[in-house]
């Protein structure tokens, strides 16, 4: 219960910092994917399960308030989810550098599934254009964020996960 | 443990159910997309106040970061305005020079036309002598313009303009002009009202306070009122007829009692003189029988 409440609280908040402080603190007219942050940590941390769910849920969070088709991000957040908590089995605690490049491909590969659906289908063929000047600075942006945002988040769970054991021990 | 056992579902089938419903939701938003319209207010309305709230902290550090990003911009472009203005001071200026000297060439051609009968030439003055009179200067015409030596010289505007002086010297592009205001200058000239001829002469003094000398008219019965008009007589052999030198400003009887003398105020304005009229005929050049 208090994972599930803590985690709402999470997602909720690293998308009004998306959406709000970041937009105004956006490089190269990039903001980073918080979001998605959250959603590979998780799912890095906890499993498949857990990063679907909140994947899911925090996918409908954008598209609710801005997506133009409900259910867009949600999908690409659940892939997310269920791919990065593969890599659940490789979990390992102290270690910074595969969630951190695990939060690099999947923005990447998030953006290019996005922009695949939402400009290659309308006939915006400039692939190359938008890799270049959207998809690697947001990138760029998301894994420096990410640096200390999963730091933040780790240290969460790893708490957490302190007290169920303390818990279960009871 | 307990947790994991109960709800032991395949995550494929997690995967598989969230997919689906995604996929739903995706195209009956799609066909339907005023269904959703209300579920997205509603949404908006919970999360706006929220992020209004957080913005007030964004905005700070948006205001902060935004100092010195915009400072570079800011820098550039007011070294941009600067050049801009720099250049647009200079053309502003030439503009004016421009207007002044159109203003100058208008009156030259109001000169132009009131002496229409002689050939003439326009001429700029480049040099003069240190004083504030222009007793001697230079002119940026000369002998390829057909200038030569004892050209009749003229300046001021059509109603007001008159006789400058006479070219002493030439050369390739340039001409030496002695005014009549200069120590040495004599012109024959008469009374335009009594066709009395006298001499009117520079004089060093005088030409300080912007005035002329007059001499050797004769003493005769006939007034000659303050005002009177003063032009160069048919007797000069270098200055053309009738060109107005000035107006009378004193007479007073010599001490001879034969002839009578006094002072000129010169048409001309000799404090200011930027362009100038060559007259380009000769008075000798009239004469049947030239003097060479």
């Amino acid at each position: 219960m208090k994972r599930f409440i803590i985690t709402t609280v999470t997602v909720i908040l690293c998308f009004l910092l998306q959406t709000t402080v970041f937009q105004s603190l956006a490089l190269a007219g990039e903001v980073p994917n918080l979001m998605l942050v959250v959603v590979v940590a998780i799912a890095y941390m906890r499993g498949k399960k857990e990063g679907m769910y909140v994947g899911f849920a925090s996918g409908m969070l954008i598209d609710l308030i801005y997506g133009d088709l409900i259910g867009m991000n949600a999908v690409l957040m659940v892939l997310v989810g269920y791919l990065v908590g593969i890599c659940n089995e490789i979990y390992y605690r102290d270690q910074l550098s595969v969630p951190i490049v695990l939060v690099g491909v999947s923005d990447f590969l998030f953006n290019f599934v996005f922009y695949i659906f939402n400009f290659l289908l309308r006939g915006r063929f400039h692939v190359l254009y938008y890799i270049w000047y959207t998809i690697l600075p947001e990138m760029v942006y998301t894994v420096l964020v990410a640096c200390v945002l999963y730091k933040v988040l780790h240290s969460i769970n790893y708490r957490l996960e302190c007290k169920e054991d303390t818990e279960e021990v009871l | 443990m307990r947790r994991k056992n109960k709800f032991s579902i395949e995550p494929k089938y997690i995967l598989i159910f969230f997919v689906i419903l995604c996929i739903i939701l995706i195209i009956t938003s799609y066909k339907f997309k005023d269904t959703f319209a209300p579920v997205r207010s509603v949404a908006g309305n919970v999360v706006t106040p929220m992020q209004k709230g957080i913005n007030t902290v964004g905005t700070f550090f948006a205001e902060k970061t935004e100092v010195f990003t915009s400072m570079k911009d800011l820098k550039k472009k007011n070294e941009k305005l600067q050049k801009e203005l720099n250049s647009v001071t200079y053309e502003n200026k030439i503009l004016q020079q421009e207007k002044y000297e159109l203003a100058e060439l208008r009156k030259l051609y109001g000169l132009d036309q009131k002496y229409a009968n002689y050939p003439k030439v326009a001429a700029r003055v480049i040099d003069k002598d240190p004083g504030n009179w222009y007793k001697v200067f230079k002119i940026d015409k000369g002998s390829k313009d057909g200038l030569k030596v004892n050209m009749n010289v003229l300046a001021g505007d059509g109603s007001g303009g008159g006789l400058v002086g006479i070219i002493t010297e030439v050369g390739h592009n340039w001409a030496k002009v002695r005014s009549i205001v200069d120590d040495t200058s004599n012109v024959g000239a008469m009374i335009l009202s009594t066709n009395e001829t006298c001499i009117v002469s520079g004089n060093r003094e005088l030409s300080n306070k912007g005035l002329l000398e007059f001499s050797g008219l004769e003493n005769s019965k006939t007034k000659i009122s303050t005002g009177a008009e003063v032009v160069t007589s048919y007797l000069s052999d270098k200055y053309h007829q009738g060109i107005l030198i000035g107006y009378v400003k004193e007479v007073k009887v010599d001490n001879s009692n034969s002839t009578r003398s006094g002072y000129i105020t010169p048409v001309v304005d000799f404090g200011k003189l930027e362009t100038v009229l060559v007259i380009t005929e000769l008075r000798e050049a009239l004469d049947p029988k030239p003097k060479d």
